[in-house]
């Protein structure tokens, strides 16, 4: 491949799986913004829901989409549930226990998964529907950049992310609850004191960005065709990262820091060496922060713990 | 028989439920520790440790008797695992009360602490095995060398605060492991530093031997531990410590009373940093070998969760604290497959129902 093609490629494939980090940086964010929690427990939401759509796909052997619908239901119940038990007794203690608390519950779930599933990778397409596998796997050439290729999972990962994206800033937006939740993102005891249910607030937070981050899961089981416990863990911590490049509490902004990160992450492991890349995501992050202490679509600079 | 002691022992008597259970509770937790394989003399020292700690609280000489219990310790039994297990502990104390002088006393969130106990044992495994040098000059170079890097991590960062600054600190923890898992040749790549050679005196080598066992290197522990306590406790009384701890409570506050912020909270970094570094040059002549592994962001939020769940900031609660959650995963054995399970359970029951710490500062 000629110079260029490499870059495009680079591009393509850094776009898709920054997409990615969006999606579980929303998360983040979203949690964020409203009860300033560095919700740890995020990415093995992300973990756990590829885990259940493995099972129900290659163990249950349901449809497909039927089963990646109901692991994505099972996100949120995850979501609510961790909030509802880890999260909800903390509020109003200093933060940094409800940190603890997170760190706490991500342990958990780890080892509950390691437990259920075992230590070691699995696929997520059983050899036996290798038919599944080829269809998604199946490559397009991209016209107008050279020899530079995109597959049909990429494509299904661009579409599906920016219209999760697009139908979550209309929720947030325009519907009740998604004005619900910018008012408690801005004051949580005063939009108690206007009547919102701010716990239903937080738990439909919760619930969704566990399902965001649960699609995200799936997408990149599919993408890499593998499922491990420890797949939470790397994501997450990326995706946390993308949130604060972009400004923590701006789903935008998380959108950005998502993309931002996958490309650099993809040109770095053309450019310089792919054993670097985990570093870039935290270098960047640095410098970033370095230059704009909040982030680059940020306004506040959060309290101090 | 000393005044307070009678009125200690009054004060017993006038509460029997209370110390009653607390007594019931700790003569359990001894039974426990033998029935996980603890021998029974060690149970039975930690047991004595608990009550004497107890009724001794308001006596000067205090930590004189734990030190003497905690000198005779080693000899009570052969047994060469537990004393290695508690030699580990030992380290993570270490770790935790340097954690707190940062965590603890000025009130920045650190999450990747980790990488000074890294960049410690490091330069100790490097300085020995390429130009062997004595282990107590790679004790002194580790500080040092833990301590520049503390102060590298914290120039950049003074804009920073809250969770910005925990993020920062984190990616400078994974760049740290990052780089002593990828630079190969210096580090050794995933593979690590092995044969590391233990510290000695005059020829006298600190290392496992058949009449020593590892009691050397607990003495050595034990040592370096207090000197830990002493400089933490004199550092948190001492002008530095009281700026510190205004930063902590406000910012704003502290600097219009003339506290210079960007010094003092560099320096708090220097010296947490230092006490990362000096645990980690014991680590690596204890262990003889080093590797990457030992040093990512999971170990950064157990020794966290230490200061945390003991009571932040307060010097005795993180020693308790680093030495339960340091514990567990040995004592946790029997049941090995379920341990991180319940381990990650019991760190979100503490925090619910002891959001303060189990010896919080007062």
């Amino acid at each position: 491949m000629e110079g260029s093609s490499i870059l495009f490629q680079q591009l393509v494939n850094g776009l898709t799986i920054g997409v990615v980090y969006a999606l579980i940086a929303v998360g983040y964010t979203m949690v964020y913004g409203i009860i300033e929690l560095i919700n740890f427990a995020h990415g093995e939401v992300y973990m756990m829901t590829a885990f259940i759509a493995l099972t129900l796909y290659s163990i249950a052997g349901l449809p497909l989409i039927a089963a990646i619908l109901i692991a994505i239901i099972f996100a949120s119940l995850l979501g609510v549930t961790i909030e509802r038990v880890a999260y909800r007794p903390l509020r109003g203690s200093p933060r940094l226990i409800a940190l603890i608390s997170a760190i706490g519950v991500s342990l958990f779930l780890q080892n509950l998964a390691m437990k259920i599933w075992g230590a070691r990778r699995q696929p997520f397409i059983p050899p036996h529907k290798e038919i599944t596998l080829l269809n998604i796997k199946q490559t397009l050439s991209l016209p107008l950049i050279g020899e530079a290729t995109i597959t049909m999972i990429q494509i299904i990962m661009l579409i599906v992310a920016v219209t999760l994206m697009i139908l979550l800033s209309l929720v947030i937006k325009y519907t009740k609850v998604g004005r619900a939740m910018r008012a408690c993102a801005q004051d949580l005891t005063a939009t108690r004191l206007m009547g919102v249910d701010v716990n239903r607030t937080i738990a439909f937070t919760f619930a969704i960005g566990s399902a965001l981050g649960g699609v995200a899961g799936i997408l990149v089981a599919l993408y890499y065709n593998q499922v491990y416990p420890m797949m939470g863990y790397m994501a997450g911590l990326k995706a946390f990262t993308a949130a604060v490049l972009g400004g923590i509490g701006n789903v935008t902004g998380a959108f950005l820091g998502g993309i931002l990160l996958g490309v650099s992450e993809g040109l770095c492991g053309a450019y310089i060496s792919s054993l670097w890349m985990d570093a870039i995501a935290f270098a960047i992050l640095i410098i970033v922060l370095i230059y704009k202490p909040s982030g680059l679509l940020g306004e506040r600079t959060p309290r101090s713990t | 028989m000393p005044g307070f002691l009678i009125r200690r022992l009054d004060q017993l008597r006038k509460r029997p439920l209370f110390w009653g259970i607390w007594v019931a509770c700790l003569i359990g937790i001894t039974i426990f520790l033998t029935l996980v394989g603890m021998p029974i003399p060690y149970a039975l020292v930690i047991f004595a440790l608990a009550i004497v700690s107890i009724l001794f609280s308001r006596a000067k000489y205090l930590p004189i008797l734990i030190i003497i219990l905690l000198a005779i310790m080693p000899w009570t039994s052969q047994d060469q695992y537990w004393l290695r297990v508690l030699i580990t502990v030992g380290i993570y104390i270490m770790l935790a009360l340097g954690l707190n002088v940062i965590i603890g006393f000025t009130g920045m969130l650190d999450l990747g602490y980790i990488a000074f106990f890294g960049i410690g044992a490091y330069t100790t495994a490097l300085l020995t095995t390429h130009f062997h040098l004595s282990w107590w000059l790679c004790l002194l170079a580790s500080i040092v060398v833990a301590a520049i890097f503390g102060v590298l991590r914290g120039l950049p960062t003074l804009r920073l605060s809250g969770d910005y600054l925990a993020i920062v600190t984190l990616g400078f923890g994974e760049i740290a492991r990052m780089t002593f898992a990828n630079w190969v040749g210096l580090t050794g790549g995933p593979m690590g530093i092995r044969d590391i050679t233990p510290p000695s005196v005059f020829g006298f080598s600190f290392g496992f031997s058949a009449q020593w066992g590892y009691r050397l290197y607990y003495y050595l522990i034990l040592v370096l531990l207090g000197l830990t306590v002493l400089t933490i406790t004199n550092l948190r009384n001492s002008r530095l410590g009281r700026a510190w701890v205004a930063i902590r409570e406000d910012e704003t506050a502290a600097q219009t009373m003339g506290v210079n912020l960007s010094w003092n909270k560099t320096l708090a970094y220097a010296v947490g940093a230092a006490y990362g570094g000096a645990a980690g040059a014991f680590f690596a002549s204890f262990n003889m070998f080093v590797s990457p592994n030992s040093f990512t962001f999971f170990e950064s939020a157990i020794v966290l969760c230490m200061v945390v769940i003991g009571g932040i900031g307060s010097i005795p609660g993180v020693i308790i604290g680093a030495s339960i959650l340091a514990a567990f995963p040995e004592v946790l054995r029997f049941m090995s497959e379920y341990r991180y399970l319940i381990f990650g359970l019991i760190m979100v029951i503490m925090v619910i129902f002891k959001p303060r710490g189990i010896l919080p500062e007062r």
